[in-house]
């Protein structure tokens, strides 16, 4: 024997729980969801109520009315875009106050997006060149693109400035990516190089002498989103906001989602320790809780009703026997 | 062996490809390497690589061992005769042609044809026993030329020539001739010259013998069919599972390359770029929007790849792990170890551990797996008086279930038998009365019937005595060891005889007048031999006074018709005492004698010895004829009871595997009444079962053999088996519930194995409760097993201990090799092998179970794992418009089979128990989910499938609805990609972990390290290597994996998570890149979501369950809820109400079985006799 004769574990007789679902567990395991779940959903729901969100959509108003094509207009870069809108503060909103831009119906989940971008080059500026992955935004003139590939070639360009009032609304736009990104995926010593120079401009263009760990806006954009409806932080507001304040946005409307459909927002909004507003997680952490709820009551019942006999006759015989009589 | 140091690799990875998943994945291997794979290279090879190897090495070492043993067998040394002297040569060496001699108790090393022996007339003994089981010798004799060869000079200058037939797998056939050079003669020779390989030289000094088959060309080989590989009913199952997820994958794949391509397609129309962000106007093939075709194509690879996790790789990998370590736990089973030989049971392919938990029908072997193969004379029954106080094993066997008043007749008589057995134990007899020992028999009432009943054992028999001239003890050679049983018997009585000559056999006896030892001669006139058609034999001996006397001795039913009708004062009596021996499984005989009268042995002396002399075809019949007329009138002395001595705990086990619902169908060279004697002491036959008897010793058949042609021989057998099968069927089916048993002998098997007669044969067998085989040959028991493996379909296990039952132990879904007897090749052939019969109980019943279970499970687990993984990435893949974009990083997917969530999958498949080993013995109907497969049917396989799919869309959009564009932290930061996907696969991880915690039956420490340890390993991992991946994804993964061979190679170990936690400790301080301690760790809604979705995605499963165990029970549901009831209750009051419940039993075979009979019979008669007691007996029949 390789264990040596006689041990409980070589015998397989190891001390052990053998759980088996007695009416006691299980409604106790039900009863116990339950009260576990219904104060957490409770809470986030109550979490989620107190965030005071407000959601601008703005890609068609910031088209005049008399322009039929919007791609064109878009497109067009001679023309100003400049656009204002006017937000409402629903409630009292307390600092801080986070500034988003939201799109939808984009994919910035497709593999061939995900994949456009050289970790390398954006780290180390000595592997400038390296643009394998970058396809189809690698080079310019035979010149490697610093950021290149698709990620960074469409960063958002929209841009805000706030008036709450009257008064100028300073907005914060640092600290707004992650910092292990800063610090380690975007070198300081990283200067972006041939950058937005095709015929084709994708999105935001970047200033040179700046280097790519304090291009916040394009660590967060290069974050890519898991979903095809994102929002991504734009900055901070360290203003306490009043109910029926009003907030005049200037936007500069500059990104093309009018190509595929896509929708763009501007949200603001507080936080808690659960994040943003979404009463989904508590409403399903109540419903979760409710059916525990449910199920403990109905198999209590169950078992008043029809209670399981061991005794019973035929509790151990085949009923499916073939091999017999 | 099966594979040489070429053949090797090619040929092992054939079978490995022979599995179905294997094939995808080296598909797969090669395409990762092609920019469509969704992830890099190695992650898809590295686990192909791994798979390969462990399996392959697992069948080097098991080839290995096997050519280390033929090397063995090869390399034994005979003597052979060369340059003019006999010399030790290897087996291996041995060409046709050469002369050999062969010494006593050596094998014969080829077949070999007698030229000579140290005996005169240049006869030799012969054990069979590897060939066909029969233990008695067999005597052989070479041809009178080549007899004067009787020394090794002798074969200087000789020269012969042999010429003989090819060879062929008939053992009992042999046609050539032998010309001797000088000569010029031919001499022809027959199966009695023939000495086969694997016998074994007994009684003789030595023989001279030349070389006519060697290696595979001798009869033994030829019936030796070549080791197939087997695989397990569960593991091609498993396959078609692997089929089905198959055809899901490549559906989905095409689906998803559908939208794909429509997608892709919609991107650039009319040169209006949609979405101009992956720049549809400058494309490539895997992204081409004027060619979205091609697109969609290539992306059914990616598909393919991506959803490669519903198939699950490591699946093969862990279960041949777990039966490795199955077989281990199996292997030290100390209840499975034969303390007195040393020997454990050993499962030698563990590939089949689960099987054992399957088994429909056994085929056993006799001799020496059923009985030890020794006679011991236990009980007589003389003038109506038993005698005898021991206990057979199936009175053993009866009295504890029955817990009857038997046994306290027996506690006297127990004790005494321990005592005496301290004192000596004599081969041959096991017989304990104080009354007749020791001479006391003197002072019983019927002393002098008593008096010739022993001396009657001393005379009437066939023996040969070798007394040792050292010692002065005696031993005997006998035909049959039952004789022997005699001989000892009488000498143990006082009755010793020791010498036989050509006139007459010498006795010690005690003179009951004298009370001395005097010694006798009595002059053997004649020996009337038995047959079995005479079913007696007699001797008819004269005397120092000269009376005449005869002596018989045969089956009851023969002997009874005999006795003189005047004499019937104990007869009555003495067949009731037969009854009960024939119950308690013994062997009888019906002892008489007569005296004859002067005239009546002369007329017979005339008509015998004129009988004798006839040379007319009819010369048997009138030598019959005459002994019929002597033994006539015979005068009753009682009766003997011989144990063909069972091993240990064999009925105990047969009626437990029979109460488990498993036919048992013996198989044996034994002669028929000796397998029917059998099949009575271990319960399969007992009276009042139905025998149907199909037999070619009938007096048509035999006298159409006299007639000796072949064709109409041949024909009118197949002819009477055919009615005789049909007989049978017709008698079942008019009858209600009796059972019945199914005896047949070889040669009517010859014929009910023919292609157009074996369905009716195995329909007919099939609705007997037992089956015997006797006078079968090793081919005949394949043939049998095959029969019965493929006209059932179900699992078959044979088990045997010698040469002769390889061939239906390799033919078997399982092979039982009895270890610790002397041959070695049933061990060598078999998958399994065990010291003793008795171990098959727990070997099937506990270890067999366990193992179905546990694979089951096991695989059902794998299933839902994969599915439930397989899934989510589907569902990302539909919010990425079929991209191929996965959800999650490309070392997490890879670990997830690997690391976070094998360990506890591994330790269910090791270490789960159902129901505990106590309660699977205690209720061993509970196997029948084995044989009926009910933990592996389908229903159950795709409800686990469903599962997955259920708990893959409760994950995946519990997750992202909770955590959709909203930030996810106090600090506003909102979810992206790499976080998405680790919060899943945190759900992902927790449920699938969880749901095994609500799997398991059994926890002990070693499942809660694993489990909780998988989930544990996520999160350090994720708090180690998110970090480093993110930086550089290629230099990253060679870091990450030299990281990981450590922990990965210590895997089966329980110190793994020790020592990965040990290598991270230096970079768990550098919080350096970490998504999970940056981003995740500190975000409330991440565990918050975690604890919803992993909840969520059990409950389900967890009501599901609880319908099922309370509602429609399977049934170790139920032995689970008695073995729970009995931990609270007094377990014996419940336990024995159920307990009585299971008396009544299906197959109608077991000790069980018989007592009820029994039960049934002595009630009837208590009805009958007392209608007061009626309503006790009503009651115990219920």
């Amino acid at each position: 024997s390789p264990f040596g004769w006689d041990s409980k574990f070589t015998q397989q007789e190891l001390p052990a729980c053998k759980p088996i679902l007695t009416p006691k567990w299980v409604i106790s395991v039900f009863l116990l969801v339950g009260v576990i779940f219904v104060p957490i959903g409770v809470a986030s729901l109550l979490a989620s109520n107190k965030v005071v969100e407000i959601v601008d959509r703005y890609d068609d108003a910031c088209v005049p009315s008399n322009v039929t094509n919007k791609l064109a207009y878009i497109q067009n870069s001679t023309i100003s875009k400049t656009c204002r809108r006017t937000l409402k503060v629903p409630k009292d909103m307390k600092q801080p106050i986070f500034v988003y831009y939201q799109l939808n119906n984009f994919y910035q989940n497709h593999r061939r997006y995900v994949k456009s971008r050289n970790d390398q080059q954006l780290r180390d500026a000595s592997k400038a060149n390296e643009t394998t992955l970058c396809d189809p935004e690698k080079t310019r003139d035979g010149m490697a693109i610093v950021p290149c590939g698709l990620i960074a070639w469409s960063t958002f360009n929209d841009t805000y400035t706030f008036q709450h009032n009257t008064n100028n609304l300073s907005i914060d736009k640092t600290d707004i990516s992650w910092k292990s990104d800063r610090d380690h995926k975007f070198g300081s010593d990283v200067f972006p190089k041939n950058f937005q120079k095709g015929p084709l401009i994708g999105g935001k263009t970047l200033n040179e002498s700046i280097p790519l760990s304090e291009q916040e806006d394009l660590i967060v954009w290069m974050r890519t989103a898991a979903l095809p409806t994102f929002r991504k932080l734009y900055g901070r507001i360290y203003v306490d906001l009043k109910e029926n304040d009003t907030i005049t946005v200037t936007l500069d409307n500059n990104y093309n989602t009018y190509s595929f459909d896509g929708k763009k927002s501007l949200v603001l909004s507080t936080s808690t320790w659960l994040g943003g507003k979404n009463d989904f997680l508590g409403l399903a952490y109540l419903t979760v809780g409710g059916l525990c709820f449910f199920l403990a009551f109905a198999f209590t019942l169950l078992y008043l009703i029809k209670p399981r006999k061991l005794g019973d006759n035929n509790y151990l015989s085949w009923n499916r026997n073939s091999a017999g009589h | 062996t099966k594979y040489s140091a070429v053949t090797f690799i090619p040929k092992s990875l054939f079978e490995q490809f022979r599995r179905v998943a294997n094939i995808y994945f080296l598909v797969v291997a090669c395409l990762s390497y092609t920019p469509i794979a969704p992830f890099r290279g190695a992650t898809a090879v590295g686990p192909l690589v791994l798979v390969l190897l462990v399996t392959m090495v697992k069948e080097a070492i098991e080839d290995w061992r096997r050519k280390q043993q033929d090397i063995e067998v090869n390399n034994r040394k005979t003597k052979v005769f060369q340059d003019g002297a006999f010399r030790h040569t290897k087996w291996t060496k041995l060409r046709v042609g050469d002369v050999v001699k062969v010494e006593k108790d050596e094998f014969f090393p080829a077949d070999l044809v007698l030229l000579s022996s140290s005996y005169d007339d240049a006869i030799c003994y012969v054990e069979t026993m590897n060939l066909d089981g029969e233990t008695n010798l067999k005597l052989k004799q070479s041809l009178d030329v080549t007899s004067r060869l009787q020394d090794d000079d002798s074969f200087r200058g000789f020269g012969a020539v042999i010429r003989c037939e090819d060879p062929n797998a008939n053992l009992y056939s042999f046609v050539g001739n032998i010309e001797i050079e000088e000569q010029q003669q031919q001499y022809p020779l027959s199966p009695q010259q023939l000495l086969l390989r694997d016998s074994k030289l007994r009684n003789t000094e030595y023989v001279y013998g030349v070389v006519v088959f060697t290696g595979h060309d001798t009869k033994v080989m030829q019936n030796a069919t070549s080791a197939p590989s087997k695989r397990s009913k569960i593991e091609k199952k498993m396959d078609g599972a692997i089929y089905v997820l198959m055809s899901i994958l490549v559906l989905i794949s095409v689906i998803g390359s559908v939208v794909f391509g429509l997608a892709t397609k919609h991107d650039l129309v009319d040169g209006r770029m949609k979405r101009w962000y992956l720049r549809p106007d400058n494309p490539d093939n895997i992204y081409d929007p004027n060619n979205p075709a091609v697109s969609a194509a290539l992306h059914f690879f990616t598909a393919m790849i991506l959803y490669g996790y519903f198939i699950p790789i490591s699946l093969y990998v862990s279960i041949e792990l777990v039966k490795l370590l199955q077989a281990l736990f199996i292997n030290s089973d100390i209840h499975m170890y034969h303390e007195e030989s040393d020997t454990p049971a050993h499962a030698r392919t563990s590939n089949l551990n689960e099987e054992l938990g399957q088994v429909y029908t056994i085929l056993t072997d006799k001799t020496g797996t059923l009985t030890c193969n020794s006679m011991e004379f236990i009980k007589c029954s003389i003038a109506g008086t038993a005698y005898g106080r021991g206990i057979t094993e199936v009175e053993k066997a009866m009295a504890k279930r029955n817990g009857s008043p038997v046994i306290s007749d027996f506690e006297l008589g127990v004790e005494d038998f321990h005592q005496s057995e301290g004192r000596s134990a004599i081969k041959g007899f096991n017989f304990r009365d104080e009354r007749v020992m020791d001479g006391n028999w003197v002072h019983q009432q019927h002393s002098g019937v008593i008096e010739m009943f022993f001396r009657l054992l001393a005379i009437c028999h066939t023996c040969i005595p070798e007394v040792d001239e050292v010692t002065g003890k005696i031993s005997y050679e006998a035909e049959s060891p039952d004789e022997a049983a005699f001989v000892v018997a009488a000498h143990e009585l006082g009755f010793t005889f020791y010498q036989r000559t050509q006139a007459g056999v010498y006795l010690h006896e005690l003179d009951p007048s004298s009370g001395e030892q005097v010694d006798r001669f009595y002059k053997v006139l004649h020996v009337l031999e038995f047959s079995s058609a005479r079913r007696r034999m007699s001797v008819i001996v004269k005397d120092e006074e000269g009376k005449t006397f005869i002596f018989s001795k045969g089956a009851d039913s023969i002997m009874y018709e005999r006795l003189s009708n005047s004499e019937s004062t104990y007869s009555e009596a003495t067949q009731k005492h037969i009854n009960d021996y024939a119950d308690a499984g013994l062997r009888t005989l019906v002892l008489a004698y007569r005296q004859l009268e002067e005239i009546e042995y002369a007329k017979f002396e005339r008509k015998f010895t004129a009988a004798k002399n006839s040379v007319s075809a009819d010369r048997d019949e009138l030598i019959d004829e005459a002994a019929d007329l002597i033994e006539r009138d015979l005068i009753l002395l009682g009766a003997t009871a011989v144990e063909d001595k069972l091993q240990k705990g064999v009925p105990d086990c047969i009626d437990k595997l029979a109460k488990a619902g498993i036919k048992i169908w013996v198989l044996t060279g034994d002669k028929m009444e000796t397998a029917i004697n059998i099949g009575y002491a271990c319960s399969l036959l007992r009276q009042g079962m139905k025998q149907i008897t199909i037999t070619l010793d009938t007096p048509d058949i035999i006298a159409l053999e006299k007639g000796g042609d072949k064709g109409a021989i041949n024909k009118a057998s197949k002819v009477s088996v055919v009615q005789q099968i049909n007989e049978g069927k017709k008698l079942i089916n008019a009858s209600g519930n009796e059972s019945f048993a199914l005896i047949i002998d070889g040669k009517s098997l010859t014929y009910a194995l023919k292609d157009d007669t074996k369905a009716a044969f195995l329909d007919l067998a099939i609705a007997c409760g037992s089956v015997i085989c006797c006078r079968s040959s090793p081919k005949q028991k394949a043939l049998v097993t095959r029969l019965v493996k493929t006209g059932t379909g179900k699992v078959t296990l044979a088990i045997g201990d010698g040469a002769n039952d390889v061939g239906m132990i390799q033919e078997a879904d399982i092979g039982v090799g009895i270890s610790g007897a002397e041959g070695m090749q049933a061990v060598m052939a078999s998958d399994v092998s065990i010291a003793q019969f008795r171990f098959l109980e727990r070997l099937l019943l506990v270890h067999g179970h366990w193992c179905y279970s546990r694979i089951s499970s096991m695989v059902c687990y794998f299933l839902y794992k994969n599915i439930t993984f397989g899934v989510t990435l589907f569902l990302y893949e539909s919010l990425s418009t079929f991209s191929g974009q996965t959800l999650y990083n490309d070392w997490s997917m890879s670990l997830y089979n690997v690391l976070f969530t094998s360990l506890p999958v591994i330790a269910m498949g090791v270490f789960d128990q159902d129901v505990s080993a106590r309660f699977c013995l205690k209720y061993p109907m509970l196997y029948q989910e084995g044989p009926q497969n009910l933990l592996f049917r389908w229903s159950r396989l795709l409800g686990w499938m469903l599962h997955g799919v259920g708990s893959a869309v409760i994950i995946f959009f519990l997750t992202i609805a909770s955590l959709k564009h909203q930030a996810f932290r106090k600090d506003g930061e909102v979810i992206d990609l790499s976080i998405l996907g680790a919060t899943a696969y945190t759900c992902v991880v927790w449920a699938v972990n969880m749901q095994m915690a609500i799997t398991v039956n059994y926890f002990t420490l070693i499942q809660h390290i694993c489990i909780w340890s998988g989930i544990f390993l996520w999160y350090v991992l994720s708090l180690y290597l998110a970090t480093t991946t993110k930086i550089n994804q290629t230099n990253s993964l060679t870091i990450f994996l030299t990281k990981l061979t450590i922990p990965l190679f210590l895997l089966p170990c329980r110190y793994l998570f020790l020592i990965i936690y040990g290598a991270i400790t230096p970079s768990f301080s550098t919080t350096f890149f970490m998504v999970f301690s940056e981003a995740l760790g500190g975000a409330p809604a991440y565990w918050v979501v975690t604890l919803l979705v992993a909840v969520a995605a059990l409950i389900p499963y967890f009501t599901l369950a609880v319908v099922k165990t309370w509602f429609f029970p399977d049934y170790h549901n139920k032995i689970q809820w008695l073995q729970h009831a009995a931990k609270h209750a007094d377990p014996e009051e419940e336990l024995g109400v159920v307990l009585r419940q299971f008396s009544v039993r299906s197959t109608g075979v077991g000790v069980s079985a018989r007592r009820d009979a029994k039960l049934v019979r002595t009630n009837s008669k208590v009805i009958h006799a007392d209608s007061s007691s009626q309503s006790q007996a009503t009651v115990e029949l219920t």
